[in-house]
Order: structure tokens, then sequence, then C-alpha cells
């Protein structure tokens, strides 16, 4: 709301600070409470208060001035006060009017601006000063520099101080305020948008070592000149302390994520394919590094220095090349391995497993057919999609029909396996009961070519539903039905895919059986880690097995009640496959998101018996891993499948001393067999900055990619600590990453003052969305599945998915004029925000909300559903009518649009204003707290603060 | 002594019955004195055209102990309506329905043309017969072939109703569900792992659910019907699904790998089967038919190792203790064929390979159950391909030439004990007053279970006389024996026949003449040739052929005439003289001497030997030799090399094989081309002759024989020169006559072996 609206063009006074982070002040007196914060009790009434139209005008007068800004600790007053940059701010020269971002106190600088973190407290003085004492700042380097800022809307003009905090030297500061002002603290929104701003318009080149890319939520182009894009590795930091006593000082974990396979958008090539004939790949001798760009050829070309391990190798003869007077190989151009930072190479039969070229990989179609399955209808649906789903199996280039091979096995508490040659007139069943000791009952016919034997297939996917129509079968197995698929793959010899379609916990008399062990006792208690963990080891071994095999696992879940995720996902998490749970599938309604999700999985570009090795200069060394994938040892990174969405997150530690000079060099080698059998080595290089002091690391950080790091760990913390212990450690680390800031970056001042990175002022923000979610602090409505399926999806996303994961999009649709095609800016996810008489989109990647205020007008009722009035929606509507109007036409576009940006079909629910699932809705708005007791962002922020001056005293 | 050979005619005529002594010595010391036990060949099913089946019920002795059944040696009390039951003495009221009876007016089974009897029984429920191929599909692509013909064509041979059911194997099991349309679905199994019956008849879904849904409870029994015919269906339903399913076997389609044998699982195919029929047709009559092509390789019941660089175990590696599969195999089919005889089911084996296939370890499968064994070369061979035909064969009433699930039951006059049978049979552990301790073959019981019979099919039975030495000669003077069959007729009627005989007994020390006229040499040589074998698959064969030795010197001794160390005075009398050259082809034939025969050949004459009748038995004993030449019509010759001459055509007959063999001069003339000139027609018959003897031959025998058709030289003609015995340097055949062959061997010829007999005979030492 605030952003289409009141916008103030006012001269927003405030902007003042430039300093460059955003440096709240906070009185320690100032707030009524300071020591509550640690339990957030005041979350009360406050901010839901806020009259929603706004927040300009009337919050001020409930509770803190806003003049006096929260941050601006009043009781103390006036020593804090100098510190506040003087009222003139030299921002206003060039931002124009709105310059600054919303509340913080960091301003929006200039282009000029001075380094982050170093002047808070600007002296009114001009920033030129500053200037000098930050030589190596780079301007462009830090989005919040942009030059162009948007105007600031959020603050009403009629208080031109008001966004201001602590520096306001505004008029009677020293009020009592409470609260602290929801529009005065940094606000993901306004971050996004002047990334997108200040970003999206050029390419992102990566010629040049260190560069922080722009944020995931920016849409702009890559150019690769030398490093990986950014689509394919984000960073936490782009500049590595040279130290490790500096990188343990500032906490701040170090860690790349890595997407290997990411999809790119058409405008960007993917990567060229390098073949260097019969002696393979050429590497380094000593660590066995890939031929890079950042390789060093000396002795006229005769010779090469390793990158990372500085050993001095020789040139083979065929791969000799002249240098050029600068030292470059005449040929770096003509070669991608030596010009781009992300190209492949073909591997050789060493690469291969006994040494023998792989033949094309197998889908094998696992489908439960229990009673279940078949009364939900979803047999019926899953065969009669399969029929065109096999004609878009993935295919490499520019090849006519997919190499890829398919079987078919249906299931309950036996296997029944199908033969389905094409020489056959009618497909064969084969059932195998002996579960306890699975088997694949055939060779010839089991993986066939859909085009060859599709008169079969056809025939057999119209008489699966057929056959179990009167099944009365209820049990079903789960172990049996994996280790068949493997053992099939085996047999074929080759890599592959199941696609298990599964709807009940696995309760018969097989290996791998279950119990239903859901306890919701357990949550908040010690024991409350086992909900996470598999109650059986059998799946653990399964899935080596399937590794060793190259046997991806695909689960698509379709549970009534508990089925254990937390067991039956081991697999499709060690084999780096997906799952995806329908609860309560039915066909009407679910049947759009099934099917979306299963094409959309089926048509994947799919890396097979895959493994990632990452290479690191010397000096740091990766050594955490996470994500779906299965390791056994500590460097290799086995995937029996790696698809285009799968992500693997890397931490680093130093095992030695950075050269500045020579910066970190990353080298990610993915070797995999691509879905037409080809033997293939992806290599991503990035080379990163070192620094001697910490204001550099602080300045080249990437919020979005630590928040994925900081996730993934504690999710996986929860597998062996108390859930309350992993959110402490989060609180903790955060404050230590923070406080280290404030103490050796940021210009001395007030210990009351809450000064964040520029970089990082979201770090508060997006953390207590992780701290709040369903798995770290869950509410009374999520099940034990839910979780546990919320906590291994969130292991494998990339950064963009983590980010609007945790921090959903809410997208006001009726503010904007109609015509307006652009998606409309988002807003803060809070309830304040929302306006009675608007409606709203919310998604979160997983879920798709349409918010209907309860004032809205009625013809915006009419022309988007199609009644009367507001009372005539349907509460949790799925769908919406299509209407031949603007604005259903634009919404509907606008949903699908969304849908097209993720990689799972986000169900559509709408949601009346003050209706009972209004509750559901409301569990998503992050920055309020929340009903299972999560803090308000507003909460949090102070309770950071506490700790952060905590540890600084 | 021409009405003993017709007595003995008649009584195999009419019972079925042969025995060795048709007098009987009186006492128990007599009786052992006379070395050949008393002792019968039983043809329980023998085809008599001229019986019809009577419509009702036999009528039982009262005696619980007893239950014998009316016959017409019972003596009838016309008057009070009373008979006496000639085993027991009870005497028992005629039942209602018999009111009627009187001199005039007597039920069939008094009369004494019917000593044989046949009643059908009304009741109980009658189930169809039921036919379970278990083919092995590790075959050549041909053999395959022709074997999904035979088996394609044996399904216009099964009466509609049959049941029938399928289970291939080769590395898996598959059991093959036979009711479906639009897909063919089947169960599969390891082929390496055990399993129980319970767990096959859970996997395959037979065992009802442990908790059935209410509603189902009254559906139950209709379901049953349904679960288990989704296996096994009628013929006339699924003729078309399962010709095209035999149609499109494939070969087993796991890789072969070099130097390998192909994995075959006919350990657990069979015990699938088993468990199947186990579960869903217990005690109705059942064939479980084996097609394999070759040894089992895996799981339980291997017989060898799939490394082609181990050869299958030979007698030699038997002897050594080297056969390391041999044991576990030969338990695990035992174990099969005990449980299959338990449920009246029979299993058939037909193994075609050019090396062995296993029948050693699996010949319990047939010999058990009374199934068939036959073994070839190729199931692309004729001898295959007519061989099974045959057991489809039909007799004169259109019925099968098959029975399954008997009950043989003896019952014996108080002199006499039971002491064992030999045959294609188990015992059903039926202890009573009338069985001996003392057992020769499978004893210890009265009661038999055969659970597949033939026409043909003979059991030899096996007597002790327990009359005390001094006891006066029984009451009557005669002694009475009632042999009661009751089996499951290929028309599916339960039936029973009933065969009763008597014979006189008399005092051996002072009527020995009359016990020496009436001794069956023929039925003896063959019961004491079966108690033979039967010993020679425990004991070592020296020793087996030793006790025979001996047991021929003291019937010499007994009933031979001489002079003491005089061999040149030893004679035999008429009913003897034919039985020491039995004994000596005996010695030398197949089912004793092991030399030049692979275990599983040994396997298989010594299971076809163990259920032939006499006839065929004698055949097998000492091979049938037939001359053809100008010098006068065919006739029989010595078995000997002396019989091989020139300018004749032999025409041998060993049972298992038929082999013709032209003489030197005869093959010469062949050559030229005598036989097309019509001036020669007559040599052009004399060649003819023996063809059609021998097809002759041909179309009778089950199993087929192997039929040879060779000449001097030829390289097949080592069939006949095997089975003749030798010619050695002291062969007075061959002193001063046409040479015939000679053959140099060990052997001793039968003038040898009768002159060392003579000696051993004569002397008293």
């Amino acid at each position: 709301m605030q952003i289409s609206g009141a916008a103030a063009p006012a001269p927003p006074p405030g902007g003042l600070g430039y300093g460059p982070p955003t440096s709240l002040a906070s009185a320690s007196g100032s707030f009524p409470n300071s020591g509550l914060y640690g339990s957030y009790p005041q979350g009360q009434a406050p901010p839901l208060s806020l009259a929603q139209g706004h927040p300009g005008a009337q919050p001020p007068q409930r509770f803190a001035p806003p003049q006096a800004s929260s941050f601006t600790p009043p009781a103390s007053g006036g020593p804090r006060m100098p510190s506040v940059t003087g009222p003139l701010l030299p921002g206003q020269g060039f931002g124009g009017p709105s310059v600054s971002q919303p509340n913080h106190v960091s301003s929006p600088p200039p282009p000029q601006a001075l380094p982050p973190g170093t002047q808070m407290t600007g002296p009114p003085g001009p920033p030129p000063p500053m200037h000098s004492s930050q030589p190596g700042y780079q301007l462009q380097q830090n989005g919040s520099f942009g030059p162009v800022r948007g105007p600031q809307p959020n603050y009403g003009s009629p208080y031109p101080g008001a966004p201001t905090f602590g520096s306001q030297p505004g008029p009677p500061q020293p009020l009592p305020p409470k609260r602290l002002d929801p529009d005065a603290i940094p606000s993901p929104i306004q971050v996004i948008e002047d990334d997108r701003n200040n970003r999206g318009s050029e390419p992102f080149v990566t010629g040049v070592r260190g560069q922080v890319p722009p944020l995931v939520t920016t849409n702009f182009l890559v150019k690769d000149q030398g490093n990986a894009s950014p689509r394919y590795i984000r960073c936490t930091s782009y500049n590595i302390p040279c130290t490790s006593d500096m990188a343990k000082q500032a906490q701040v974990p170090l860690a790349a994520v890595i997407k290997p396979l990411a999809r790119l958008p058409p405008e960007e090539a993917s990567p060229y394919v390098v073949d260097h004939g019969e002696s393979g790949p050429l590497r380094c001798n000593r660590c066995k590094a890939y031929m890079c760009s950042f390789m060093q050829f000396i002795e006229g070309g005769r010779r090469f220095q390793c990158c990372f391990c500085s050993c001095i190798n020789d040139v083979p003869p065929q791969y000799f090349q002249h240098l050029d007077h600068t030292g470059k190989r005449v040929d770096a151009y003509e070669r991608p391995e030596l010009s781009l930072g992300s190209y492949e190479f073909l591997a050789t039969v060493d690469y291969c497993k006994n040494n023998k070229f792989p033949s094309p990989p197998a889908f094998i179609f696992m489908i439960d057919v229990s009673y279940n399955a078949i009364r939900s209808g979803l047999v019926r649906l899953l065969c009669e999609e399969l029929k065109s789903l096999l004609d878009f199996l993935p295919r490499e280039g520019g090849a006519e029909e997919s190499a890829i091979r398919v079987g078919f096995v249906t299931y309950n508490k036996v296997l029944h396996f199908y033969n389905v040659k094409s020489s056959l007139a009618q497909p064969q069943m084969m059932v195998v009961s002996d579960v306890a000791d699975m088997f694949v009952p055939l060779l010839d016919g089991f993986l066939v070519n859909v085009n060859e034997s599709r008169t079969v297939i056809t025939s057999l996917l119209d008489q699966i539903p057929e056959m179990f129509a009167d099944t009365r079968e209820t049990e079903t197995v789960f172990a049996p039905v994996i280790q068949a698929g493997m053992e099939a793959l085996k047999a074929a010899e080759c890599a592959g895919k199941l696609f298990l379609f599964h709807t009940s916990l696995p309760i018969a008399e097989a290996p791998g059986k279950l119990k239903n062990r859901d306890d919701r006792k357990l949550i908040n208690t010690d024991k409350e880690k086992t909900l996470f963990q598999p109650q059986t080891g059998a799946y653990q071994s399964l899935a080596k097995q399937c590794v060793a095999q190259g046997c991806c696992v695909d689960l698509f879940l379709f549970p009534n009640q508990y089925v254990d995720v937390a067991t039956l996902s081991v697999v499709p998490q060690l084999t780096g496959g997906s799952v995806y749970k329908y609860a309560c599938f039915q066909v009407e309604s679910d049947q759009e998101r099934f099917l979306s999700d299963l094409r959309r999985d089926v048509q994947k570009v799919v890396g097979f018996d895959a493994v990632m090795r990452v290479r690191t200069s010397t000096g740091i060394r990766a050594v955490d891993f996470f994500g779906a994938f299965f390791m056994s040892n500590t460097t290799d990174v086995e995937l029996a499948g790696l698809d285009v969405d799968k992500t693997v997150t890397v931490e680093f530690k130093h095992d030695d001393r950075l050269n500045e000079e020579s910066g970190a060099l990353l080298q990610c080698a993915l070797l995999y067999t691509s879905c037409a059998g080809q033997r293939r080595l992806r290599i991503h290089n990035l080379a990163l900055n070192c620094c001697t002091q910490l204001a550099d690391l602080y300045r080249n950080c990437e919020t979005d990619t630590l928040i994925n790091y900081m996730a993934k760990f504690a999710y996986r913390g929860v597998l062996s600590s108390p859930v309350k212990t992993v959110r402490d450690t989060l609180i903790t680390q955060c404050a230590q990453i923070l406080a280290c800031y404030r103490k050796n970056c940021a210009s001395p001042s007030s210990a009351g003052q809450l000064i964040l990175p520029e970089c990082m002022k979201l770090l508060p923000v997006y953390l207590n969305c992780v701290l709040k979610s369903d798995v770290l602090q869950p509410g009374a409505e999520v099940t034990t599945d839910d979780r546990a399926y919320v906590r291994q999806l969130v292991t494998s996303m990339d950064v963009a998915e983590t980010n609007v994961f945790f921090y959903p999009r809410l997208l006001p649709l009726t503010k904007s004029p109609i015509e307006n095609t652009t998606e409309p800016p988002a807003v803060r996810a809070s309830e304040e925000r929302l306006s009675n008489g608007d409606i709203y989109l919310l998604e979160n990647g997983l879920n798709l909300f349409l918010w209907v205020g309860a004032s809205v007008q009625q013809g915006v009722v009419q022309s988007l559903f199609s009644v009367s009035s507001f009372s005539h929606i349907t509460s949790g509507l799925s769908v919406l009518p299509v209407l031949d109007n603007p604005l259903s036409k634009k919404v509907r576009g606008l949903i699908d649009s969304l849908r097209a940006q993720r990689s799972r079909y986000m169900k559509l629910i709408v949601v009346k204003q003050e209706d009972k699932l209004e509750t559901l809705f409301k569990h998503f708005l992050v920055e309020d707290k929340s009903l299972s007791g999560g803090a308000s962002y507003v909460d949090f922020l102070c309770h950071m603060h506490k700790e952060i001056r905590q540890l600084l005293s | 002594m021409a009405t003993y050979l017709e007595f003995i005619q008649q009584n195999e005529e009419q019972d079925g019955v042969r025995f060795s002594w048709n007098v009987w010595p009186s006492s128990r010391l007599e009786a052992t004195r006379m070395v050949v036990p008393l002792a019968c060949l039983l043809t329980p099913l023998k085809e008599r055209p001229d019986l019809p089946p009577v419509q009702y019920e036999p009528v039982l002795c009262s005696r619980p102990t007893c239950k014998a059944i009316l016959n017409p040696l019972c003596q009838v009390d016309y008057r009070a309506k009373l008979w006496a039951c000639n085993f027991c003495f009870q005497r028992n009221q005629f039942p209602p329905a018999y009111t009627g009876i009187s001199e005039v007016n007597q039920p069939a089974e008094l009369m004494p043309q019917f000593s044989t009897i046949e009643y059908v029984i009304q009741r109980g429920a009658q189930s169809p017969l039921i036919f379970l191929y278990v083919v092995d599909t590790c075959l050549e692509e041909d053999d395959l072939q022709a074997l999904k013909e035979s088996l394609q064509m044996s399904l216009s041979l099964l009466p509609p109703d049959a049941l029938v059911g399928l289970i291939t194997f080769g590395r898996m099991v598959q059991v093959h569900e036979l009711s479906c349309e639009g897909i063919s679905k089947s169960y599969v199994f390891r082929g390496t792992k055990d399993l129980t019956a319970k767990q096959i008849q859970d996997m395959l879904g037979l065992t009802k659910p442990a908790a059935p849904m209410q509603q189902a409870r009254p559906a139950q029994p209709q379901e049953h019907a349904f679960v288990s015919s989704r296996f096994l269906q009628p013929v006339h339903k699924i003729d078309m699904n399962l010709t095209d399913l035999l149609g499109e076997l494939q070969r087993d389609p796991w890789p072969e790998t070099q130097g390998k044998r192909p994995l075959r699982s006919t350990g657990v195919a069979l015990s699938i089967a088993v468990g199947l029929l186990e579960g869903t047709f217990p005690n109705t009559g059942a064939r479980i038919m084996l097609f394999t092509g070759g040894p089992p390789t895996q799981g339980p019941g291997m017989v060898v190792g799939d490394e082609l660089k181990t050869p299958i175990r030979s007698w030699h590696d038997i002897e050594k203790d080297n056969a390391r599969f041999m044991k576990k195999a030969t338990k695990h089919y035992e174990m099969l064929a005990n449980r299959t005889a338990a449920n009246g089911h029979c299993i058939d084996i037909y193994a075609c390979a050019l090396d062995q296939s296993g029948l050693l370890e699996m010949k319990s499968c047939t010999n058990l159950t009374g199934g068939h064994m036959v073994m070839g070369d190729s199931f692309n061979t004729s001898l295959f391909k007519q061989t099974f035909q045959r057991i489809f064969s039909k007799d004169f009433n259109g019925n099968f030439r098959m029975a399954f699930g008997a009950t043989l039951e003896v019952k014996t006059s108080r002199e006499l004990k039971i002491a064992g049978a030999i045959g294609p049979c188990v015992s059903l552990n039926v202890k009573g007053p009338c069985v001996s301790e003392n057992e020769l073959g499978v004893g210890g019981t009265s009661q038999w279970k055969i659970c597949g019979l033939d026409p043909t099919l003979t059991l030899g039975i096996y007597f002790e006389v327990v009359n005390q030495h001094n006891a006066p000669i029984p009451q009557g003077g005669r002694g009475a024996i009632q042999f009661v069959t009751q089996y499951q007729h290929s028309s599916t009627q339960s039936r029973i026949r009933v065969t009763t005989i008597a014979r006189n007994w008399a005092d051996a020390q002072n009527q020995l003449r009359h016990i020496e006229a009436a001794f069956d040499q023929e039925a003896s040589a063959v019961l004491m040739a079966r108690l033979g074998v039967f010993r020679a698959e425990s004991e070592e064969g020296p020793d087996v052929l030793r006790w025979l030795d001996r047991q021929l010197i003291r019937l010499c001794q007994k009933f031979g005439q001489y002079n003491k160390e005089d061999p040149t005075s030893f004679r035999l009398s008429d009913s003897f003289s034919l039985y020491p050259q039995f004994m000596f082809h005996l010695r030398r034939s197949p089912f004793l001497q092991v030399f030049n025969n692979s275990p599983d050949e040994s396997s298989y004459y010594r299971h076809h030997f163990a259920r032939q009748d006499l006839t065929q038995s004698l055949i097998m004993i000492q091979p049938i030799l037939y001359s053809y030449s100008f010098q006068g019509p065919p006739e029989p010759v010595l078995l000997d090399s002396s019989s091989i001459l020139a300018d004749r055509i032999l025409l041998m007959d060993t049972f298992f094989q038929i082999v013709i063999y032209l003489g030197e001069t005869i093959a010469q003339w062949r050559k030229a081309g005598y036989q097309d000139m019509p001036e020669y027609e007559n040599f052009k018959h004399l060649l003819q002759a023996p063809l059609d003897d021998a097809q002759e031959i041909l179309q009778a025998r089950f199993p087929m024989p192997r039929y040879v058709n060779t000449e001097h030289g030829g390289s097949q003609a080592r069939f006949l020169l095997s089975k003749v015995p030798s010619q050695t340097h002291n062969n007075l055949y061959a002193w001063g006559q046409e040479t015939g062959a000679p053959i140099l061997t060990d052997d001793v010829s039968l003038q040898v072996f009768m002159d060392h007999l003579k000696k051993l005979a004569v002397s008293s030492a």
C-alpha cells in the first residue's frame, strides 16, 4: 500500500545519513523494556494495530513518534544526538527528494558515498572526507549505493523526519518512543526494488574478480568473461578474509551455493562442450584441477602453472600454443576453457564406471495401486497423463527422440513388473511377491524405447487402472520398490531415475516396513530431533546402493495421513531426487498441480551418476556440503541424479593464509552422464577477492546466500540437536556477525545504536523468517510430515528459492492501474500493509494465496470472481473463473507468470479477509508475530540489538 | 506242466498277477529254503476290456481290523444271508440290498470269473484332472520351438474340462496366470531361494487374507475357487490364451556368459509347482509335467555349478564322494516327492539334453509318485514327440490310459504276511496284523500310495510265509490274498478294483515236486531282479551281484539234479531251465552295471525297470534278438555274438532301443541295390520284414525306444555289439563254427557263466 500511495515526493529529509550501513541507534533506555526483548513480550499490539492505510500518518502518533524514531532513544538522548547525522543529508542532493532508504539511517548515499559502515554518524560534513578514508572502496559493488534511488514511498510526506532513525536531528526527539516504527527498519522490498532498479538494466559481466552479483530477485543478464555466472555459483561473500583469524572474528560463513546444471535464460548460451580428444581433459598433474582460464602458461607456452596448487605441468604437444606479448595464449579466446568461467569437457572412458561408456539412462515409473491410490483416481489420472508425457522425455540438443528408455512397475504389497517389448501383442505382467528379497524378474522388454513400444505401452497404461479397479489391498511396501528399480537399472547396466507414486505408510511385512511414530508431544523436547530422523537405517543403506548404481529416486506422495516423510524421503534425498507431497489428494482439486509438477519433473534435464568435486586454491578448503546427495568420503559429492533445480551448498574453511593479490579460486567439477548417455564434465570456475580489512568482507557479502547457507545449516542441525539449540546458535551467530561489524567497521558511536552493514541490513529480518519457519518453530496445524517435507525441500533449494520461501512476496493487485502490465511492486509481508479495499497475491514458491479485503469494490469482485459481492466469494477457491475483462486477465496472467518462475506448481487458495482460512494466510506474513510464537520483525530486531550490545560489552 | 503255464497265463490275463510260486510252501522254514521269496507281480490296473465296472459299492467284512471285500472265495450261507470272510473268518450279514441273493442269483463279486472286479464309487465330488506344465526355457531355440509345439498340440489332447497350468523357469521361475484378458500375468520367483509351501502360497495369493472383511465371508468358497483358478484353468476356456502364451514364450532372456551353463532353477520351479497344487487341489488327480533341457544349476536342488569347466558328476565322482551337490539335491527332490505323494499328485520328468540333466537326483520325483521319466537328446526328436503324445493315448473307452491317487491295500490270509513292495509307490505306513517285520522293498505297511498309474504299471509285492514248521497245512488248503486298489479313474470317477486270488499250500518236504512245477521262472526272475535293483540303489554294485549269485547258486543247489562234485551231472527241470540265463543277463544289464552308463542313464533304466510289467521287464533283462534270413521265417536267436552272421538281418529289442542290423553280406547286397531289382523282390521283402516288426514294437511301447537302423561296420552297430555277450577264447559256439563277430571284452560269456554255476552248485563246500 504504501508503495503506490503515499510516496511523498516531499523532501525526505530524513534520509540522513549517509551512514552507509544502516544504523539504528537505539538508546539503551529507549525501549521501554529492552530487557523484555528477549522474550518478545511486547509484540502485542502495536504493529498490528496500525491502520493499514497510512502508516505514515497515524502510527507516529500512537507509538513512537516518528520523528524520534524509535531508534534514537531519547532517553539517553543527549549524547546520542551527536551521533546522528546532521540533518542535511548529503544524500539528498542526489537522490532527489526521496533518496533514502526507508528507515534506515543508512543513507542512500550518493554515488560517491562513503564506504558503508564508516560513517554512520556522518557528521554533517560532506561525504568527501570520508571518502578518502576508504580508498579501496568500490562504488558499484554495493547495491545500496546505486545512484538511482526510487522514490521512497514509505514515508508520508508529512513527517519529513520520520524515516530517519537515530539520526534525526528533527525536532523533538526525546519523546518516549516505545516502539520501533516498522517503516523505519530495513525493508526487504526496498532493497529488492533498489537492486532491480540499479542493476537490472545492465548485463552482469563476470570478468572482474570478486564482484558481487545483483540480487536473485533482480532480472539481469550475465556475460561470462571468465568466472561462472551467479546462476551457477553464488557466494556468501566475494571477498574472503585472508586469515582464518579474521574469518573467525567475523563469523561470516564462507559458503558457495552451487547449482551446476542451472537453467539459463534463452539469451544466455549454455556451456560449450570441449573435446580434448583421447587423452581426456587437460588437468593439473598434482591436484587434478581442470584446465581453466586462471592457469598460468609459462616458458613460451610449453608449461603451465596450476592456479590451484602451483604445480608446474608440461603442456602436451597437441595442446601447445604460443603466448602473446602479455603472456596469454594466442588461442585463449578460441578455447572456452581458457576464456570462460563455465564449460564442459567430453569425458573419456577413464571417467566411466567399469571403464565402459554408459548406456543411455532409463526412467522407471513405479505406481502404487493400492486401494487409496485407486480410489482417489490417482492411478487413472497418472496413466492417462503418462501416455502423452512419454513424448516429452528430456532430449539432448537437437536429438529427434529421447535416448531415455522407460519401464513400468505397479505395486501394493507385491510388485508387478511389465514386459512391454515391442514385439509383444500385449503387455506381460510379472508379479514378484518375494518382497523380502527383491529381484528383477525380467531383463529384455522391461526397459524400452517409447516409440518402438508405443502400442504396448499404451495398452498397458489403458489396462492398469482397469486391472486394479476392484482392488481391496490397502497395504503397501516401499523399500522393496526402490530396491526393485535399482536392481532393474543394475541389470540393464545403466543409470536412471525412478518415479515413485506412493500413498501410504508402508506397513506391509517387508524390509523398510514402518510404524506410525508420529508424536506431537515430542515437539520442544530433546527428542524432537527423532521426528526428523529416519526410523530405520534400512533406507540409508538402500540409498547407498542406489547411488552406486546411479539410480535417482523422485518421490510423489499422496498421503491421507502420516506417512513418515522423514523416512520415506531418505532415499530421494541421498540420491539427488525430489519429493513432492500432495496431502489428501483429490483429482478435481489437485490434478493440475500434480500433473504440472510431474510434467516438469519428467521433462527436466537431468545428469546421472554424477560426482561433484569442488577444488580451491591453497588456503581454503571445502569442508562441508549441504544438499540432496550422498558422500562416501569427505570430498566427493555423489549424486545419483542431478537436475537443473538441485543446488549444493558448500562451506569453506581456511587452512592457510590467503593472498590478497592472487585471491581465492573455486573450481567446481561435475562429472555426469547426460540424458543421452554421454559422459561429461561440467566445470565452473570462480575467482574471489581476499581482504585484510574486515570492512571489505562486509561490503561484499550477499545476505540471500548467507540465509540459504544458514537455513540449510540449521535444518540439518535439527537432526542432531534440539530445535531450541539450533535457533539459539543461529541467533548467536548472527549477533556475532553484526557485532563484529559494529566493533570493527562501523565508526565509533554510541553503543546504543544499532548499526548494520549495508549488505546485511536484511539479515535480521530474513533470519527471523528462518527462525519462525515451520521446521524450527512449528505452529499447531503443521504436521510432522510437513516439517520433514519442508526440511528436505530447503536442503536443495537455491538462493532465489530460499529467498522467496522465507520471505514471501506479497503483491497488491488493485493498486496499480490495470493497464500497467508489469508486475506490481511488492509490499512487506505484514498484516498492517494490507488494505481491506484491496486484493493481494502472496507466494513463497510453494503456496499461492489470493487475499481479498473485506471492502473491495464490488466491481472488482465481479470482474475477478464473477459473483456479486464479497460475501459470495467461495473461500478456499483454487481456480479463478476465466472472465473476459482486463482485471481478470491481468490477475490470471500474473498468477501464471508467478507459477512459471517457480520449480513447483503453486496451488492457488483464495482467502477472504476475516475468514477462517485467513489464519493459514497470516502464517506467511512473516514480519508479524506468528501464532506459534515467532517474533515480529520489530521485536526480533530489538532482540538482536540487545544481543549485539551484550557481545560488544 | 503245460497246465501250469496256462494257469499262469490265465491268471495274468484275468487278474494281472503273477506269482513266483503258484503252490506255496506251507511253513516259514521251507519257504525260506525256496530261495526265491513268495512274491508276485501285480498290475493293478491291467486293462480288462471284458470287465465292465459295477456301479455299486463293495461289501466289506465288518471286522474293523479286516474290512476285506466280499469275493468269490467267501463261503456264503444263502439262506441265512450270511457270508464268511475268507481272511478273518468273521461271519457277516449281507447288506439290505442283497436280500434277493441265492445260489442262482449271485452278485457279480461272488462269481468265480470275477476274481477281479471293479466298483465305481459314486460318493464324493469329482474334480477334473489337472495338468501342470513346468517348462524349462533355457533351451536352444529350435528345441524350445519343438517343445512349444508339442505342448500346444497336447492341449488338443486334453479333455476339455481338465485344468491346466503353466510354470516356466530359467534363471527365474514364472507361474503364469491364465485367466487374464489383454495382459498376460505371471508371478515370478527367484530361482535361488528355497521357499516353504506356505510362503509360496502366500506369494501366489492363494491363502485367504488373514482378516477377511465381513462381506467376504459368505463368498469365501467362491473366492477360493476363483483364486486357485487363476493358475489352473479348464482347457476349453483358455485354450487360445495358453496357445498364444506358449507361442510367445521366449528363451530365458538373461545373458548367458561364455563358459557358463545357463542358470536353471529346476529345484525351485518344482517346489513351486508342488506348493501350488498342494495349496489348491490336494488329493485330486494331478500331473506335474517337468520339461527340462539340462541340469539344475542354481538354487535348492542344483546338481552342478554353472561353470562349464566343471563337468556334471559321473559314477566315478560319486564313488570318490566327489559329487558335491548330489546329496543335498537328492534330499531336496526327495522332500518334494514325498510331499507330492502325500497330496496324491504325480510328477513326470521329460529330460531332453545331450549331457546329463540331473535325473539321478530327481529320480525320486517320478519314482515315488508314479510319474513318467523320459530321457532324450532333444525335444526336437520323434522320440520325445511321440513319447509325449503317447502319454495322452486313450483306451477302448476313450479314456486316458492314466489314473491317479491310487491306494493299494493288500490283505492276506493268516499264514502270510506282507514283506513289502517294489515299484513307483510310497508307503502309507499302515501297520496291521498282516504286516511282516522283515522288509523286502518298501515294507512295514499293508498300504501303498501310487499317485500316477497306467494300465501297465506293475508292482512287485513280496510276502512271507509265517506258518510254523510243524503246523498242519492250513484249513481249506489254500492261502488267499486280496488286492484292493482305490483310485481316481481318468474319467474322474473314483473306483475300487478288487482282485482276490488263492493258491494251494503244499508241504515242501513231501510235495516239493508240486511246488517246483508251479515255479514261475519268468516272474521270479523279474521279482529277484527288482530286489536286486532295489538293493543296488543303496548298496555297492559288487555286493548286489554277489548276493544275486549266491541266491542263484542256492536255488540251483535246492532244485538242481546232480551228483555232488560232478558239474556235468547238473540238470535243471524245465520250470527252472531259463532262470540262470535271466540272471546272467541281469548281472550285465544296465540296471546293475553302471559301467558305460552315466548316473542319469542308470536312474532312467532303473526307473523303467521298476514299473514295467513282466513281459517288458524280461525284455529289459534279456534283450530279444530276432534273426531274418533266407534260411527260414524270422526266429529268435541267442543273444550272443555268435548270432551275428553276414547273411542275417538282426532285430534287437532292448526295450530302450530297437536296433536293426544288417549283416555284412546283406549290407553289401543292399548297397548294390538288389532290393530294387524285380528279380530280387524276395530280398526287398527280407529287408522290409524287420522294419515292419520294429514299427509294431514302436507303436506299442512307452517310452518310445531309440530306433537304430544300422549295418555291419556302421558306427551305430555299437548299440548291438554292446548288448551281446562277449565271444572269448573259450566260447564253445565259436569253436570250429562260423565265426560270428568276435568281441573282445573281459565279460564272461553265458557258457562260462553256466559252467561256473554248475561247478558251484554241485560243490559241497
